[in-house]
């Protein structure tokens, strides 16, 4: 009894080990299909597809993808050759926020402080459609105490409708 | 000599402005309608007096005086006449002048009404405007002098008034001109359109007051000023829409609307502002929403004084280049001031601008105005926000942050889809009470077509979730808009026996603001469709190819002939390549997609080539070319479907705000 969870994870051993081989073997080809793949130079629109996402470290609120500087054409030259070496899109855009802080990207990064800037609006929004609720709320029970005491609303009809048109067109005059 | 001129002439009418709020105060306070005249008067003399300061700047422009600095940096002498004059809007000194040039011209348009009916409002009305033409008067003088001269010290170059002592005058032979990429016509007339937009706003701002400090609270304010609330919005969407255009036209990149600060903050007041004139008509008919008016029309102009500051000033990149620059502080404790004193007197009169009947229905027309405001708010808030966030962030944790396109697009676009919706059914409900079943019947005919409209669009291949559910929408608005025309006319007809086109246009001349307001309605969703074609559906490509060669994107060919560079008078360099446009093997055209280079600015500029049709835009940027290499030229290429409806949805909106604004025959106010 006592040597069987050995056993089993003797077991459990040799099959991780193997997995590991497989695993390895099967990295490698991958990696060497990747770097064959990716032989010829990234496409300009595999360079914009990156590029789009980031911003000019330098100017204000331009893009990387349409920047005509000459330090941006150098900076999509550099998404170029990182493509080229086969890094992905997220490694790339995380190599310009670590070189150049986090204002390259389109959008804050969703972490600590900068919560705020996703979260406010919405609560924002949710508390006047809130108040407005309770508003309607409060409005419509003092509509029906009105109708209780009897100022019923008539069923407003096409002829009402025409009636209304006219009344309001009379106003304007 | 004219500049000293000029700039005693600010002084002056600083001074006089300064007079001109203390006589109105007085006036109004003690009812000397001797003191309040004289306000009056003084309103009426900053006009010609602003006037002639601005002709004093405009005559150094033209004469090409580069020892001061405005001149040096705004004209240069290759610039032609025209762009020398309308440099007097081209930078920040001169635009604020620019500023209160509008502001003492409306001021003095209103202190030209007739004061029997309204005594006791006018002197307030003066004295607001009065106010804020001092306050940018006093930004003229004390940071953004116009009239400053180049002098030479022992430190260095330096701009000043009057000479510092030591120093030399300075006199360069030309100037830096005015940025190329301002040189289009489309940005000549994009800010005056904006500033008299945003100029107009203040007048049924100060108006507004007038009617708090007054108590004067019934909605005689809002019918004064109806039709200049309607003026401002108008140059002011018209300036959003320049804008656009000359982003589309000159910026190259293939879009109209990047979501950047200084848009935004023209966008700011046109939200408040629209909010505005959907839910004071909730006033004008059911007597309802009064403290809401007042708040949103004090936002806007806040939000007025906001968007000036900041289309001009850059400061929102950094915070030190907010604390470095004197004028930011200035803007600031004005916005703050102001703000402050007017929701103070919102507050005071809060119990007196309470609704004079309460709210029935949750589907009445001014319950739907409702709602239609508070997702004007929400967009605000999320423009607001997104705007001021990275000066937050920055001040905060020390660490920079971009709030783009994806923020904005994101968070605004179910709002503007339920704005639409709302544009939808709101013309249906009538005031006062509307069900379900009233509602109902009026809106199941338009709501089956804009169905069958949907139907039709995705039997026809557009299978995204976002277009269809827009497409629909649109054809929801136009359905309901003409099926609101179609009903209004039939009435009509058949009561008054008028011919169904007589009793159409009667209709509509009877009541243009409604009418005219449906135009409008049908203007927006036209322009949805060319906002929905970009934002959903455009396609990009790039390549480098030679002489020869060709690009292909959505269906078409881009063979790229050849390519010139030559010099052109005016003093730049002008790079052209010649494309030849296929379809398949038909040959549609050829576009010349350019690069200018300017050389004493040292700066190009991108004019894309570009095939515009009703179904969509081929957008050719000729992003690079080296002459003496022979790897061949680099080009951009935008498919962008669908977008000249959103020009022709602003040349619609322009005549249905001419229906609405034009004047009657007989006014009974305005």
């Amino acid at each position: 009894m006592k040597s069987f969870p050995e056993k089993v994870s003797r077991v459990t051993y040799h099959v991780s080990r193997f997995t590991f081989y497989v695993f390895f073997i099967l990295l490698v080809f991958a990696s060497a299909k990747t770097a064959l793949a990716q032989q010829p130079t990234p496409s300009d629109d595999d360079v914009n597809a990156i590029a789009k996402q980031l911003y000019c470290p330098v100017c204000e609120n331009t893009p990387l993808d349409v920047c005509p500087t000459q330090a941006c054409a150098q900076w999509r030259d550099l998404i170029r050759q990182m493509l080229a070496e086969g890094k992905s899109a997220d490694e790339i855009k995380q190599y310009f926020v670590e070189n150049y802080g986090a204002r390259v990207l389109s959008e804050p990064p969703r972490t600590g402080f900068n919560w705020l800037v996703y979260v406010l609006p919405p609560i924002a929004f949710l508390a006047g459609a809130y108040i407005l609720y309770r508003a309607f709320r409060s409005w419509r029970a003092l509509a029906k105490q009105a109708a209780s005491t009897g100022t019923e609303s008539p069923t407003p009809d096409e002829n009402e409708y025409v009636a209304r048109l006219e009344e309001e067109l009379r106003k304007r005059k | 000599m004219i500049a000293d001129f000029g700039y005693g002439v600010i002084v002056a009418t600083f001074l006089l402005a300064l007079f001109c709020v203390g006589a109105g105060v007085y006036g109004a306070q003690t009812k000397s309608y001797r003191w309040a005249d004289s306000a009056r008067r003084a309103m009426l003399l900053t006009f010609p007096m602003v006037t002639i300061a601005s002709l004093a700047l405009i005559y150094l422009l033209t004469t090409g005086q580069y020892e001061y600095q405005y001149v040096y940096t705004v004209t240069s002498n290759s610039m032609p006449l025209y762009l020398k004059i309308t440099a007097w809007w081209g930078g920040q000194a001169g635009s604020l002048l620019f500023w209160s040039w509008l502001m003492s011209a409306f001021a003095s348009a209103v202190a030209l009404r007739k004061w029997d009916r309204d005594r006791e409002f006018l002197p307030w009305v003066i004295v607001v405007s009065a106010v804020t033409l001092a306050f940018f008067l006093s930004l003229n003088i004390f940071f953004e002098n116009p009239f400053a001269r180049w002098w030479q010290t022992a430190s260095g170059e330096m701009a000043a008034m009057f000479r510092p002592s030591g120093a030399i005058p300075l006199n360069p032979s030309d100037g830096q001109g005015l940025n190329p990429l301002l040189r289009h016509p489309g940005m000549i007339i994009h800010p005056p359109m904006l500033y008299l937009g945003f100029v107009s706003f203040v007048i049924p701002f100060a108006f507004a007051i007038a009617a708090l400090i007054t108590g004067r609270t019934d909605d005689r304010w809002i019918r004064i000023t109806r039709r200049w609330t309607l003026v401002a919005w108008l140059f002011l969407s018209l300036g959003l829409v320049l804008g656009a255009r000359w982003a589309y036209d000159v910026l190259g990149w293939g879009g109209y609307w990047g979501w950047d600060p200084v848009e935004i903050s023209a966008f700011m007041p046109w939200l408040t502002g629209t909010a505005f004139l959907h839910s004071v008509m909730s006033q004008e008919k059911r007597g309802m929403l009064k403290q809401w008016n007042m708040l949103l029309i004090i936002l806007t102009y806040d939000l007025v004084i906001f968007g000036t500051f900041l289309t001009r000033s850059g400061v929102l990149s950094s915070v030190h280049a907010f604390a470095q620059s004197a004028i930011g502080p200035m803007f600031f404790a004005f916005i703050g001031a102001t703000l402050i004193i007017s929701v103070s007197l919102l507050i005071y009169r809060w119990s007196d601008l309470r609704a004079e009947v309460e709210m029935k229905s949750m589907l009445s027309r001014e319950a739907l105005s409702l709602l239609n405001n508070l997702l004007f708010m929400g967009v605000l808030v999320v423009c607001f926000w997104g705007v001021i966030f990275p000066l937050i962030s920055e001040l905060a944790t020390n660490q920079k942050v971009t709030v783009g396109p994806p923020f904005y697009e994101r968070a605004t676009s179910p709002l503007f889809g339920a704005l639409m919706l709302l544009m939808g059914i709101a013309p249906l409900s009538a005031w006062g009470h509307s069900s379900i079943k009233t509602l109902g019947r009026a809106l199941w005919k338009p709501a089956i077509a804009a169905v069958v409209v949907m139907i039709a669009i995705f039997v026809a291949g557009i299978h995204n979730a976002v277009a269809l559910l827009g497409f629909g929408l649109v054809a929801l608005v136009i359905f309901v808009t003409l099926y609101e025309f179609w009903r209004g006319a039939q009435a009509r007809h058949r009561t008054t026996g008028e011919g169904f086109f007589t009793a159409l246009g009667r209709l509509a001349a009877r009541n243009r603001r409604r009418y005219g307001g449906y135009i409008i309605h049908i203007s927006m969703v036209l322009m949805a469709i060319g906002i929905l074609g970009i934002e959903v559906f455009q396609t990009e490509t790039q390549g480098t190819i030679s002489e020869g060669q060709a690009l292909s994107l959505a269906g078409y060919t881009i063979k790229f002939d050849s390519v010139a560079q030559f010099d052109v008078p005016g003093g730049h360099n002008v790079t052209r390549a010649v494309l030849s446009i296929y379809r398949g093997d038909q040959y549609l055209g050829a576009l010349h997609p350019r690069r200018d280079y300017f050389y004493e600015s040292g700066q190009p500029m991108t004019i894309p080539g570009v095939r515009s049709t009703l179904a969509d835009d081929l957008y050719v940027i000729l992003a690079d070319w080296q002459p003496i290499s022979a790897i061949g030229a680099t080009f951009k290429v935008y498919h962008n479907p669908l977008v000249n409806w959103l020009w022709i949805g602003s040349i619609i909106f322009i005549l249905g705000m001419l229906v609405a604004v034009w004047p009657d025959k007989v006014t009974s106010d305005g």
